[in-house]
């Protein structure tokens, strides 16, 4: 019988990573948002990141092989639309990484309202332009630097 | 309100988003360039995804019925069910048109989701109002998108300030449909958990003058208006839509990838 305390089930958990972000965890990311353990069964409650993102049901298979792999064998996932996911879940440690993978962090969504550009990943200059609101993935969209022309991806605010 | 009704009502809604999702779709590896090709495709995949939730819902509310003989799934309903059961607003089984054509249909569309779901996230009906709180974060996005490509089109060449025109005259008299409303939705904005469609009429005028205002785009005229979608009649678009969409699951039931 594996060890069912949520700090075990949770370090478990550490080792998913986002299947188009492979430098975030589900933790950095903000989806997990309960664990309720009943008895043997592992119930995990997670919440969506875009209504279509398909790395959804990616993660939700990888939790539950996660799981299988360490020896729990009854393993539930549920996912809750409300509160809506937020890039304010993110943690810092998952902003951080996600800068030095290339890829410029949301700012917090109380800042939006100034309308900042985001900072260059790679050069740090806030001299940057939007080149599209649309990018590789739903969560992100595409800017470049005026400063070292790097073209670079960035996390939506959301 | 009988449960008919709001399944009626998230039905709407779901065929819906999945519709003009279907639409936008066809844009894949079309766009005009990369980029906008990844941003409609984007937004469709985003309809695509409310459309699921309110199917989901929808089907778990069929699946409570005593009659367990006929399961229902968010498949089933996208893909078995006829023409006339599909009670989309007609303006998104429209066909794609030009890239005109997309960027107004899609603008108009996302003025009136925008203020549709602002009220719904208030809905007494707490799955409906998840849904709209999870849902207005990216309309707010295609909204935002859309009315860039209006002014940008609009007051651009005169080859785009005509084809903007143009997309007007084509798309105007399917926008009336969207607020006046049906039995479903009178019955469930009764109840507090639809929305009447009416009251945002004066909204939605509002900001779509700003932005053709800005686009250098006149506002049009009142004119006649088709009405139907909602009830189950279409244009002869979505049939031809809907047997393309449908073909594979008509032909092997139960397929999976």
């Amino acid at each position: 019988m594996p060890d069912t305390s949520k700090q075990k089930i949770l370090s478990i958990l550490d080792e998913v990573c986002d299947p188009e972000i492979p430098v975030l965890t589900i933790s950095d990311l903000g989806i997990i948002r309960e664990l309720i353990i009943h008895g043997e069964e592992i119930e995990i409650v997670i919440t969506p990141t875009y209504s279509g993102c398909p790395a959804m049901d990616a993660i939700s298979m990888d939790i539950r092989l996660k799981l299988i792999e360490h020896g729990y064998k009854k393993v539930k996932i549920t996912s809750v639309l409300s509160p809506a996911w937020t890039t304010d879940w993110m943690s810092a440690d998952g902003k951080r990484k996600l800068k030095e993978y290339g890829i410029a962090p949301p700012g917090n969504r109380s800042d939006e309202a100034s309308d900042r550009l985001p900072a260059c990943p790679q050069c740090n200059s806030t001299n940057t332009k939007l080149l599209s609101q649309f990018g590789s993935t739903a969560c992100k969209a595409l800017y470049q630097c005026n400063d070292c022309k790097e073209p670079f991806d960035y996390f939506k605010c959301h | 309100m009988n449960k008919q009704t709001l399944i009626d009502y998230i039905l709407h809604l779901a065929d819906t988003t999945l519709i003009l999702s279907q639409r936008n779709s066809e844009w894949c590896a079309h766009g005009p360039i990369l980029e906008q090709d990844i941003a409609i495709t984007n937004i469709s995949l985003d309809l695509l995804g409310q459309s699921r939730y309110l199917y989901q819902y929808a089907a778990a509310l069929l699946n409570e019925s005593a009659d367990k003989t006929n399961i229902h799934s968010e498949d089933s309903l996208a893909y078995m069910r006829t023409e006339r059961e599909f009670k989309n607003l007609l303006l998104t089984e429209l066909p794609k048109g030009d890239w005109a054509q997309t960027v107004l249909r899609q603008f108009l569309f996302s003025v009136y989701q925008y203020l549709l779901f602002e009220q719904l996230q208030k809905s007494k009906d707490e799955q409906l109002a998840a849904i709209a709180q999870k849902s207005i974060k990216e309309t707010t996005y295609h909204l935002k998108w859309s009315s860039d490509w209006v002014i940008r089109l609009g007051d651009g060449t005169d080859e785009s300030h005509a084809r903007m025109n143009k997309a007007i005259e084509m798309l105007w008299e399917y926008t009336g449909e969207l607020f006046i409303p049906v039995d479903y939705e009178i019955e469930s904005a009764k109840e507090g958990i639809g929305t009447d469609t009416a009251s945002l009429k004066q909204h939605w005028i509002q900001k779509v003058k700003d932005v053709f205002e800005e686009a250098t785009l006149q506002f049009p005229k009142d004119r006649f208006m088709q009405t139907g979608g909602k009830q189950g009649t279409h244009t002869e678009n979505l049939g031809y839509m809907l047997a393309e969409m449908q073909s594979l699951q008509r032909t092997y039931p139960g397929a999976e990838w």
